[in-house]
């Protein structure tokens, strides 16, 4: 029997261990901050370097804008990112931790356990992402005296449904694969970043990238993005690109959970729960 | 058969036919893994464990014991055969058997960067337990344990084999757990932690209305712990009853005299069979 105003209190011993996870792996979140403002520095540069690079007059405005462009994709690309990896990791980080089989004996419900995993994840990649926005600031001049606040939260949150959706189906792999599940995963999210236009506008991509880049629901959150933060545009007007990647977020996150589960029971019929290889 | 005619359980697999409560029932439990070669690693293995019993199970390596402990603790789905915990499907029933259960494995699984504490706030928060409960309990748990409390807070990586094995000990306990399944709890500890989470399980029994359930390769500790011992080979339930019914039925002085005669028996048994299968 499953009571659900047990919940939230099974969901938080998630949040508070990965919390203690932070703190004590805290040189390594650092590391990560550091890693996360030297890319999205050196892809800022790209945009300040575009007379340079062209050989022609561009207007300092337009470099403003295409330096902003690159920015915003990297930034939320940083966010998006560790939501995914820290959910596709699941399975992965407590194999190697050695602590999977206590965690899956526990009476939590899985759908508690991976939403308990989620809010974690979403306080971490605020965290960075946010520590990694002040950092690149400091060295390059950001301009976001146009953007509209309640777009950007707007286009984050659903982001992070539909991410956690997709981590949630991508972390099925290791439990199928205890060897290369991870780097399938991995996989997953190299694809997404090629076609959903975090650098660049999906026109420029090959038929077939266009398509995938339509049902990749990156693409209308990174382009959101730009709107709210380049653009100022308001949540209406935003509306169409809303509802795709929340659409993605509403059908990603049952069928990942309906084959996350099944994928559990199938590695607790073939002895893959625990054992690599 | 070996199996206690009395402790066969009755068909809701809560009672036995004496009417003693049963706190767990595995009726024909079979497990293969299938790999480049199929391992049947346990096979038809049917036994009843009473609430409050100490039941011990021996076995040489790879006689299927810990996969044994992980079908009892829904880490791994049996082939085929039943398994009740309180008269749960261990399948149909799984939260309502996981509250139930706890286990503590050979090795010693934690987070290694956590603190024992950490780790044991984690585990009862896991359990419906709030932080400062569990913080509380798992203080006094560890005491009691022999851990000082000078050491609780540090990485659990820093503790020895033996202390994070009682740290694991710990973290079963904190759950309260109906039935308790030890895989070789004390493999790796020195003679006096060996006694210490010895005298800790019997107290643990007689204190708490535990069911404990454990493996090991220590005869001796078989025979001082457990009311009953099973005999696992090759996957089979192959001997079953009190040191003192072992040593009777097979004619040893110890149980080690009886165990070598078990399990002996059968390897000449199985070379037999191969030799006359080669010949025939
Ligand atoms: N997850 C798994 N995948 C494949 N084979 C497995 C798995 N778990 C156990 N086995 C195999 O099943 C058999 C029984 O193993 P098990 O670990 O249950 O033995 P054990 O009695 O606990 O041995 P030990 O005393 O060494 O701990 C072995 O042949 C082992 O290799
Ligand atoms: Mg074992």
């Amino acid at each position: 029997m499953i009571t659900l105003s047990d919940q939230p209190k099974l969901a938080y011993a998630f949040v508070a261990r990965e919390a203690a996870l932070m703190r004590r792996y805290w040189l390594w979140e650092l590391v990560w901050i550091v890693y996360g403002t030297v890319t999205s520095l050196s892809v800022a540069y790209i945009g300040l370097a575009a007379p340079a690079i062209t050989g022609s007059e561009v207007a300092p405005s337009t470099v403003s804008r295409f330096v902003l462009y690159l920015l915003v994709g990297t930034i939320a690309w940083r966010f998006l990112g560790l939501v995914f990896e820290n959910i596709a990791e699941v399975i992965a980080w407590e194999r190697w931790e050695g602590t999977i089989e206590y965690t899956f004996m526990a009476p939590v419900p899985r759908l508690t356990h991976l939403l308990g995993m989620a809010a974690a994840t979403i306080v971490r990649a605020s965290v960075v992402s946010v520590t990694t926005l002040f950092a690149v600031a400091l060295f390059i001049p950001v301009d976001l005296s146009h953007a509209d606040l309640a777009s950007a939260l707007l286009f984050l949150g659903v982001g992070t449904l539909a991410f956690i959706g997709l981590g949630i189906a991508s972390a099925v792999f290791p439990l199928l694969w205890t060897e290369k599940g991870l780097q399938m995963a991995y996989i997953v999210q190299a694809v997404v970043l090629l076609v959903s236009g975090v650098y660049y506008p999906t026109s420029v991509l090959p038929g077939w990238a266009q398509a995938l880049s339509v049902i990749s629901p990156a693409t209308y959150v990174i382009e959101g993005l730009r709107g709210a933060l380049i653009d100022g545009a308001d949540p209406l007007s935003l509306w169409p690109l809303v509802w795709p990647a929340l659409l993605v977020g509403a059908i990603s996150i049952p069928i990942g959970l309906a084959a996350f589960v099944r994928a559990e029971r199938y590695a607790k019929q073939t002895g893959r729960l625990k054992r690599s290889g | 058969m070996t199996l206690d005619l009395d402790l066969q359980a009755t068909r809701d697999g809560t009672v036995s036919r004496r009417g003693e409560s049963l706190a767990l029932v595995a009726r024909g439990v079979c497990k293969s893994f299938r790999g480049a070669k199929t391992v049947r690693a346990v096979d038809d293995v049917s036994l009843s464990v009473r609430r409050g019993e100490i039941y011990g199970l021996l076995g040489a390596n790879g006689s299927g014991k810990s996969t044994l402990i992980r079908m009892f603790s829904t880490l791994l789905e049996a082939d085929s055969g039943e398994v009740r915990v309180f008269g749960h499907d261990i399948v149909a029933d799984e939260l309502a058997v996981k509250r139930l259960i706890n286990r503590v494995s050979v090795e010693a699984s934690f987070f290694k960067k956590l603190s024992a504490m950490e780790n044991l706030v984690y585990a009862g928060r896991l359990y419906g337990q709030s932080g400062p409960d569990a913080d509380a309990r798992g203080r006094k748990i560890l005491e009691r344990l022999g851990i000082g409390a000078d050491r609780v807070d540090e990485p659990l990586d820093k503790l020895s084999r033996g202390m994070q094995q009682k740290v694991a000990i710990a973290r079963a306990f904190l759950t309260s757990p109906m039935l308790l399944l030890l895989d070789e709890p004390t493999t790796g500890l020195d003679i006096r932690s060996k006694r210490e989470v010895q005298t800790f399980v019997r107290d643990l029994r007689d204190g708490h209305d535990a069911t404990i359930l454990l493996t090991t390769h220590d005869l001796d500790e078989a025979e001082r712990l457990a009311d009953r011992i099973g005999v696992l080979h090759r996957g089979r339930l192959v001997a079953e009853g009190s040191g003192e019914q072992l040593r009777a039925r097979f004619g040893g002085n110890d149980l080690e005299s009886v165990f070598m005669t078990i399990t002996g028996r059968r390897i000449e048994e199985a070379a037999n069979e191969a030799t006359e299968a080669a010949s025939a």
